[in-house]
């Protein structure tokens, strides 16, 4: 045993560091620095899902039935998978429509109703008074094993110390204290909390690492690893039978498909997990990361499950409180301080989920059951002041003391009849009823109010009567005659086997039925009468929330005249005169309009004051709210469908808008490049024109001032100067040239073409030229060939050039260069092969383009470089390719292709 | 990766999850068996967690393209 001061002092001491991470979350989120905004901070929150129940019950599970505590977490793992849809569209749905509580989800999906909001917290709180209670009683079972004698009866016994020395009954009021502190300090619109789930992220890393340090010391320490645990269990008949599927008896599939989907649907539907997973959620892409790190650390807390519960058998023998083992193992070892850390991570499971459970049904109880009775009395409308925002907060307070208080009177009550496993799945029950009405409601637009009310109502009931009843009897609160002979004496009521429905355990029993009325009625109710026009307009924005885009707003269904005058000071009542103001202006900023006053009291403006004011006050007590400054005109199913018809036009227009937007931006950067390219063009030309303007200026100059030059010189400059004449009007009329090819205005004489007569024609004009440079010119012609359709002068432009510029760098006096025709069904195919020195790899996509020339700058010869782009645009012209062949050998071969029938046949202007 | 692939992929996965943890494909490990010293039926539930947590966690990282 521990010394009892020793233990509270490290309870009371954990609870303060709570309090110092809590407010450093706090601190740095007023200062901009959130801790809480990434996935692995928004993972760990999740793991609130892991309470005392998992902490201490689920090796009591594992003790008594091998593999059955799994279910409870295998069905989170399947939730989890569909996160990224369903998870992620009520963060949606939420933070457009400022929801924060589940109670407030289901109310505004149905028209905002009171009704429903009041019925889903009643349910809420009947439901998981005793799951608080089952954290109280973790704690203080903890407690007392820690402290006992070693030996002592592992029975807890709540009841036998008076309240006031109750230790338990302290931990509860700190808990609410904390709670209060973080939870209910101030008035958030969207009930935003970061101090808090940075402490509860901080309490899930607490508990995985005590769990974790506490099943590593049994595995390792305690035996010889897990071969060894094992197999001594495995020795043990009574044992190995836990490590089957069915223990010897028929495996109960049903029961193992309900508490799968149970659990599947309470990681979902329970407050506290609404809380932190879509309240208290920063950014949904989180949910990419933390939808499989948080099954990941169900599945880390749960390893050393089943090796705790044999080792305890092992231990203690059967009879031993296996709830407890993950305490009473290291104390019996004789390790005290890793005890302590069990025990310290025991109660970060219970308090991290009393804290979030406790904020979470508050705000309910604040906003959808007092807040509504309140605003219908007149007298508080009378007596209230102008700033209620004061009041909201001590509504708050005081539902969190109430909450803990009343966990407290029920753990005082009912502590000992239940094992922990016991009553939470009664509550993940009772949360699971939400599941047809907020499911329905995110994705079929035909659930109404009357369904919601009838579903959620006979579900309820149901639950109520099979399986919370029933709990009552076996604790010994109620006579458990209706238990064996049924309500009012009526054999077919009898609550485990309804109409006589027998083979199902208790639990699968009761979810049966009760998810059955509920989804039942539900849908029958819902498909009795059509949907109102607010319930239609409601479904509207849910169902299709992800069809609203950022840049427009969805439809606002709301007509009427209203006043700036109004909607402010309501506003202010509710969040305070100075943060209404703030809103309004910012508001007013984003619209565009220079001071609140100013604004244009419109739908729009309305609708921006009822969701600020359901991020306090919820939505059902918003829309009452409201209605109560505005003159409202009730809107018909008809106005409903012509208002969503308008804002569907408005996208549809607004998506065009930007579609056209995007062309105009994609045709500007092409002209903006087109630009470029006539610049660098500009400068190229000029830059060509300038060299020998400069050298026919100096020879001029020199000529000029020397008037004594001998006449030899005289008669050299001349001629370099008329070489250059030369040269620049070539280059002038290539330019030219290549403008007209460019634009389409060149002139283009077709008539049917020779190819050959045409070749050796060529090869004729530059026998020259060749001749001059020593080299041989060979022509390869085929034997017959059809004519060819293109601009005789054209092509033999091309030919002279790629000729003259074989002639060009073939070696001086040894130069070989061969004129070849090929042709075949598409076309004809003309190249021109030299012995050069050829083109060097990386000049091979360059020397098509204007002004670059082959060859390095010391041996490039005379040449404007625009012979052979303008060659390569008169052969693309006539549909064909021109390109230098990569494949050969030695020096450069060029080649052009020329279709028989071009793409556009016939004479070109 | 297309948001509406992805979507089809998870559930693709949810249907997968809800086979294999079910009957009548989980009574296929009910066996006398041990696994380098555990036993095969706990040994195998966690195996397939895991399976599943790492497909998850493939289909929800994937590149966005």
């Amino acid at each position: 045993m521990v010394a009892a001061p020793l233990v509270v002092g490290v309870a009371f001491a954990y609870l303060l560091l709570l309090f110092a991470v809590a407010s450093f979350g706090d601190r740095r989120a007023a200062q901009g620095r959130s801790v809480i905004g990434n996935p692995w901070v928004y993972a760990l929150s999740m793991a609130v899902y892991c309470s005392a129940w998992t902490y201490f019950g689920s090796v009591g599970r594992a003790a008594s039935g091998g593999v059955w505590f799994l279910p409870i977490y295998l069905g989170p793992m399947l939730a989890m998978i569909l996160a990224w849809m369903l998870l992620r569209k009520m963060i949606r749905i939420a933070r457009a429509y400022r929801i924060t509580s589940i109670a407030d989800f289901i109310a505004s999906r149905y028209g905002k109703s009171q009704a429903l909001a009041g019925l889903v917290t009643l349910i809420t709180v009947v439901g998981l008074v005793p799951y608080i209670a089952l954290q109280l009683k973790g704690i203080a079972a903890a407690y007392a094993l820690m402290t006992q004698p070693a030996g002592a009866a592992a029975a807890v016994a709540p009841g036998r110390a008076p309240w006031w020395s109750d230790t338990t009954l302290y931990m509860a009021l700190a808990l609410a204290g904390f709670t209060i502190v973080f939870g209910a300090r101030h008035l958030d619109s969207a009930e935003r909390h970061e101090g808090m789930v940075a402490a509860i992220a901080f309490e899930s890393l607490v508990k995985l690492l005590a769990f974790l340090a506490v099943g590593a010391f049994v595995v390792w320490g305690l035996f010889d690893g897990l071969g060894d645990l094992f197999a001594r269990a495995q020795s043990v008949p009574e044992l190995a039978r836990l490590l089957t599927l069915g223990q010897g008896k028929a495996f109960a599939y049903e029961q193992w498909f309900a508490l799968t989907m149970l659990s599947a649907l309470s990681v979902v539907f329970l407050p506290r997990q609404f809380q932190v997973m879509v309240v208290e959620n920063v950014d949904e892409r989180h949910l990419k990361r933390a939808a499989w790190a948080f099954p990941l650390y169900l599945l880390l807390i749960n390893l050393f499950v089943l090796p705790i519960a044999l080792a305890g058998l092992l231990h203690f023998g059967a009879d031993a409180n296996a709830e407890g083992f993950v305490l009473t193992l290291p104390l019996a070892a004789g390790q005290h301080a890793l005890a302590l850390l069990a025990f310290v991570g025991g109660l970060s499971a219970a308090t991290g989920m009393v804290i979030v459970e406790a904020i979470a049904v508050s705000t309910m109880v604040c906003n959808d059951l007092v807040m509504p009775l309140l605003l219908r009395t007149r007298r508080f409308q009378a007596t209230a002041g102008s700033d209620l925002t004061g009041f909201l907060l001590a509504i708050r307070r005081a539902a969190i003391v109430a909450i803990l208080l009343l966990g407290y009177l029920y753990y005082r009550l009912a502590g000992e009849a239940y094992a922990l496993v016991g009553i939470g799945l009664i509550s993940f029950a009772a949360v699971a009823q939400f599941a047809p009405a907020m499911l329905g409601g995110m994705y079929w637009k035909g659930g109404t109010r009357a369904g919601a009310l009838a579903g959620l109502g006979a579900g309820f009931a149901v639950w109520l009567y099979t399986l919370l009843l029933p709990s009552f009897a076996k604790s010994g609160w109620l006579g458990r005659d209706f238990m064996a002979h049924g309500a009012l004496g009526l054999e077919l009521l009898r609550p485990e086997s309804l109409l006589g429905l027998k083979g199902l355990d208790y639990l699968t029993h009761s979810l049966f039925w009760s998810l059955l009325a509920n989804a039942g009625l539900y849908a029958a109710v819902s498909l009795w009468r059509a949907p109102s026009a607010r319930e239609t307009s409601q479904a509207l924005l849910f169902v299709d929330v992800f069809r609203r885009t950022a840049a427009v707003a969805g439809p606002v269904f709301w007509r009427g005249r209203a006043h700036v005058a109004d909607l402010l000071p309501l506003l202010g009542r509710f969040l305070g005169l100075s943060r209404a103001q703030a809103l309004f202006d910012d508001y007013a900023r984003r619209q565009g309009v220079a001071h609140r006053d100013a604004l244009q009291p419109d739908a729009q403006l309305v609708q921006f004051v009822e969701t600020q004011l359901a991020g306090a006050i919820g939505s059902a007590s918003a829309r009452v709210m409201v209605a109560s400054v505005v003159e409202e005109e009730s809107l018909g199913l008809d106005d409903v469908m012509r208002i969503l018809d308008e804002a569907s036009q408005l996208r549809a227009y607004s998506h065009q808008l930007e579609q056209v937007t995007a062309e105009l931006k994609q045709a500007n950067e092409q002209l903006k490049s087109l630009d470029r390219l006539k610049d660098d063009f500009m400068s190229s030309v000029t830059h060509e024109l300038r060299t020998p303007l400069t050298s026919i200026r100096a020879l001029a100059e020199l000529m000029r001032d020397d008037p004594e030059m001998p006449a030899g010189q005289r008669q050299e400059f001349i001629g370099i100067v008329v070489a250059e004449t030369e040269r620049l009007s070539r280059l002038v009329n290539q330019v030219l040239d290549m403008a007209k090819i460019e634009s389409g205005h060149a002139e283009w004489h077709n008539s049917d073409i020779d190819l050959r007569a045409l070749l050796a024609q060529a090869v004729h004009t530059t026998e020259a030229m060749f001749r001059e440079r020593g080299a041989r010119v060979t022509l390869q012609l085929p034997d017959a060939l059809p004519t060819l359709r293109a601009d005789a002068d054209r092509l033999t432009q091309v030919l002279l050039n790629l000729l003259s510029n074989a002639a060009k760098f073939v070696p001086q006096g040894s130069g070989r260069v061969e004129l070849r025709l090929d042709c075949d069904a598409r076309g004809a195919t003309v190249s021109v092969q030299d012995n050069g020195a050829g083109v060097p790899p990386e000049q091979r996509a360059l020397i098509f383009e204007k002004f670059r020339q082959g060859g390095d700058a010391l041996n490039r010869p005379q040449g404007t470089g625009l012979g052979l782009p303008i060659s390569r645009q008169i052969v693309e012209h006539f549909g064909g390719r021109m390109g230098l062949r990569d494949d050969t050998e030695q020096g450069a071969c060029f080649f052009f292709t020329l279709p028989w029938r071009p793409k556009d046949d016939g004479d070109k202007r | 990766m297309l948001e509406r692939l992805r979507s089809q992929r998870l559930l693709a996965l949810f249907c997968a999850g809800l086979a294999l943890f079910n009957f009548p494909l989980l009574a296929l490990w009910d066996r006398e068996f041990t696994v380098f010293g555990l036993p095969l039926f706990p040994a195998a539930l966690f195996a397939l967690w895991a399976l599943l947590i790492a497909a998850l966690a493939l289909i929800l990282e994937g590149r966005d393209d």
